[in-house]
């Protein structure tokens, strides 16, 4: 039975194959001997030729038109070259639309069909002047510190992007630019790129989210300065189900080449950990906890590594039916590193760590303090300790203005005396409130 | 071979038990606002268990992204969002956090309130932020319309019915039911309000512009300058000759704005402030969709009447 349909088929499927050829063959035979071969030859190439000149004046008067007509002007006809000529080969050069073409789209309709999938795009200024003395670590005066672009869209239904590209008066960069897998089996979250690794607070925070001016001392002593640790991996992360509170686990991965670490073949790589805490107190209160670790390779020598730990505590206070006029933040962060030193010295452990508190008072008014103080990672005998009082106003939800007193006491005995003030101005796409 | 027919049986009863589970359970809807969620469990029933996010006395453009919210979404079988970018500032990092693919955008756990209902306020021209926080797809405050709010029962019986086909016919009699009561409730709302259509009043955000729409109020001016950005002495000023000029007494206020500015502007033009809640919840009275007209209707109507009789 099964045999017999088979057959069946390849008889049909031959008889098909056959009666193609049969019709193909029949339409050669159908057509006049081909004896004047040469002359056929050449009169194709002279349509040929005189088709190409056609299409080339055609192209010069698409071209002409194009730069004369303003770009918003709805689009004339025969701005679509490609089809004209064919038909209408005896008309000459000045050749009108032939058919007229479908009404045109009005440009705006088009554009807007492509603009659908662009990503959610902004830009975000953030500019820094300082005025007083620092004689050790000094600012400019004025600079635009930073002009950052975020461009963000779904890529497919299984994933996300976000790009961060931060240009700054050293250049631009890739600041962040990562792939994020929300919906994976096993309620996983990986994200796939160049980010911020999850260390603690500031570390994972844009400088134009972040309450101050500038960023805490332990930032600048442990963790690399403005960048902090950003560097190519893959971040895992996972909710630990519990009765009590919010639980997430991370582990990540990255290339070791950022901040503090150094990688000196490929398999020297940085990993980093992270357990963070939440739980609400009350409708408008909540508290915050996380520890964090990293581990890698440093420049001290080949083998050489540092081990950083971190502790932070968060409090908020946001009455709900207040939440425009009202908001308290208190936040501490300890930062622990222990940096091997190879042929240069003992190990080096220092401690680093600072405690700020921000107010909201009125709807568009910020008032903040901060306490911060820091080893160096490299000579733990050196501590700095600074203490700076901020105002900020908003006048909308897309600027903000900031001033800041900063005192520090450098190690070395340098004291500075410094005011800050930023300003912040976002255009573009609305972005997502930090928490 | 009997010990691979005992495991696979066991298996089998496993996933048996698996796939009963749901089915038994009540399906599992997280809303972004307590409106949205007030309407699930009018069409739900006790066959849906509903979780709103912002609470009805809380500002919906300004909910902070709490992680306690994504162990709420990471539960959720069905997300239900007003849109219109009213959740924009909060939602999308929540649902990335939730690490639940029924309820991405574009997933069949995801609805859009917004797709079926009538949208006032959608800008015709280009759309800049010299005109205050705007919101480029209309305004989002679409639920204070009643009928809109029969529209968005309307998709979200839908939505549970291709979610929950077992109890397609309940959701359906239960949507049935609600638009009916909905219907007359909105003829008695209309109609206590329909001796007074024309009303000029002030409010403080557009965020009553359906609710003027469908009560036949006129709003003539709002306490903010533009959306989002706080009063300011000119604006307020122009505010008040305004009210002189037209003969307004009342000026409408969400229960999270500050009540200096519009108390101020009522003193001097002999007004009144009345303190309605734009949600479910916003006040305890407003229990449900119901007793928020019956409570938003009943006070208006008692401020027109005082203020008529000064």
């Amino acid at each position: 039975m099964r045999y017999g349909f088979r057959w069946a088929r390849v008889a049909v499927l031959m008889a098909i194959v056959a009666g193609l050829c049969g019709r193909a063959y029949g339409g050669q035979q159908a057509s006049p001997p081909p004896e004047p071969q040469a002359q056929d030859v050449a009169a194709l190439r002279a349509t040929i030729e005189q088709l190409r000149q056609q299409l080339d004046a055609l192209e010069r008067k698409v071209a002409a038109l194009e730069a004369a007509t303003p770009p918003a002007a709805p689009a004339p006809a025969p701005e679509a070259p490609a089809p004209a000529p064919a038909p209408a080969p005896q008309a000459a050069a000045p050749a009108e639309p032939a058919v007229p073409m479908p009404a045109p789209q009005p440009a705006t309709a088009g554009a807007s069909g492509s603009k659908v999938f662009n990503p959610d795009m902004a830009v975000i200024g953030n500019f820094v002047g300082a005025a007083g003395s620092n004689t050790f670590d000094p600012r400019p005066a004025l600079a635009l510190d930073e002009a950052e672009v975020s461009l963000q869209a779904i890529v497919d239904p299984y994933a996300r992007a976000d790009f961060f590209l931060s240009g700054s008066p050293d250049g631009i960069e890739v600041e962040e630019g990562f792939i994020t897998f929300p919906a994976l089996p096993g309620g996983l979250l990986v994200k796939v790129g160049k980010m911020k690794a999850q260390f603690g607070k500031v570390n994972t925070q844009h400088a134009h989210v972040l309450p101050w001016v500038d960023e805490p001392l332990p930032m600048r002593n442990l963790l690399g300065g403005d960048e902090g640790l950003n560097d190519s991996g893959i971040s895992v992360s996972r909710l630990i189900p519990n009765k009590l509170l919010f639980l997430e686990a991370t582990g990540e991965v990255y290339d070791g080449n950022n901040g503090v670490f150094a990688s000196h073949e490929r398999s020297d790589l940085t990993y980093v950990g992270r357990l963070h805490g939440y739980r609400d107190v009350s409708e408008g209160s909540n508290i915050d906890l996380g520890t964090s670790y990293a581990y890698g390779h440093n420049d001290a020598g080949l083998h050489t590594n540092t081990q950083l730990f971190g502790a932070d505590a968060t409090f908020r206070y946001r009455p709900l039916r207040r939440a425009i006029y009202q908001r308290f933040l208190a936040r501490t962060e300890l930062f622990w590193s222990k940096r091997e030193m190879g042929d240069l010295g003992p190990r080096q452990d220092a401690f680093g760590a600072y405690l700020t508190g921000e107010y909201q008072f009125a709807r568009r008014w910020i008032a903040g303090a901060r306490y911060d103080w820091s080893d160096r990672a490299t000579d733990a005998s050196l501590r700095d300790t600074s203490g700076s009082f901020l105002l900020t106003y908003w006048p909308s939800e897309f600027s903000q203005i900031r001033g800041q007193y900063r005192r520090t006491s450098y190690a070395e005995g340098v004291d500075a005396n410094e005011v800050l003030f930023q300003f912040l101005f976002a255009i573009g796409a609305h972005g997502a409130h930090a928490f | 071979m009997m010990r691979l027919s005992t495991i696979s049986s066991a298996l089998c009863l496993l996933g048996v038990l698996a796939a009963a589970r749901p089915a038994a359970a009540a399906l599992t809807v997280v809303t972004t606002t307590s409106d949205l969620a007030a309407i699930v469990s009018e069409v739900g029933g006790d066959k849906v268990s509903v979780t709103a996010l912002a609470k009805g006395y809380q500002d919906p453009h300004f909910v902070e992204a709490k992680p306690s919210f994504v162990l709420v979404l990471n539960k959720a079988q069905l997300l239900v969002v007003v849109g219109r970018e009213l959740e924009i500032a909060w939602l999308p990092p929540l649902i990335t956090q939730s690490r639940n693919p029924r309820v991405q955008p574009g997933a069949a756990g995801y609805l859009d309130a917004s797709q079926q209902v009538r949208i006032l306020d959608t800008p015709t021209g280009p759309v800049t932020r010299a005109e205050g926080d705007v919101h480029p797809e209309g305004n989002p405050h679409y639920w204070l319309d009643p009928e809109n709010g029969g529209r968005i029962a309307a998709s979200v019986a839908a939505k549970l019915s291709e979610l929950d086909a077992a109890n397609a016919a309940v959701y359906a009699q239960r949507l049935a039911d609600f638009q009916k009561r909905l219907a007359a409730a909105v003829q008695r709302w209309k109609g206590q309000l329909a001796p007074y259509k024309g009303l000029k009043v002030i409010t403080y955000h557009r965020s009553w512009t359906n609710f003027a729409d469908a009560f036949g109020l006129s709003v003539i001016g709002y306490v903010e300058p533009k959306p989002g950005i706080p009063p300011t002495p000119q604006h307020t000023l122009d505010v008040m000759n305004a009210m002189k000029a037209q003969q307004v007494h009342i000026i409408i206020v969400d229960p999270y704005f500050d009540l200096k500015t519009p108390n101020s502007i009522a003193a001097n033009t002999g007004g009144k402030v009345l303190v309605l809640p734009p949600s479910v919840g916003g006040v305890p009275q407003a229990a449900d969709y119901f007793k928020l007209f019956d409570y938003n209707v009943g006070l208006l109507l008692a401020a027109i009447k005082e203020t008529a009789a000064k």
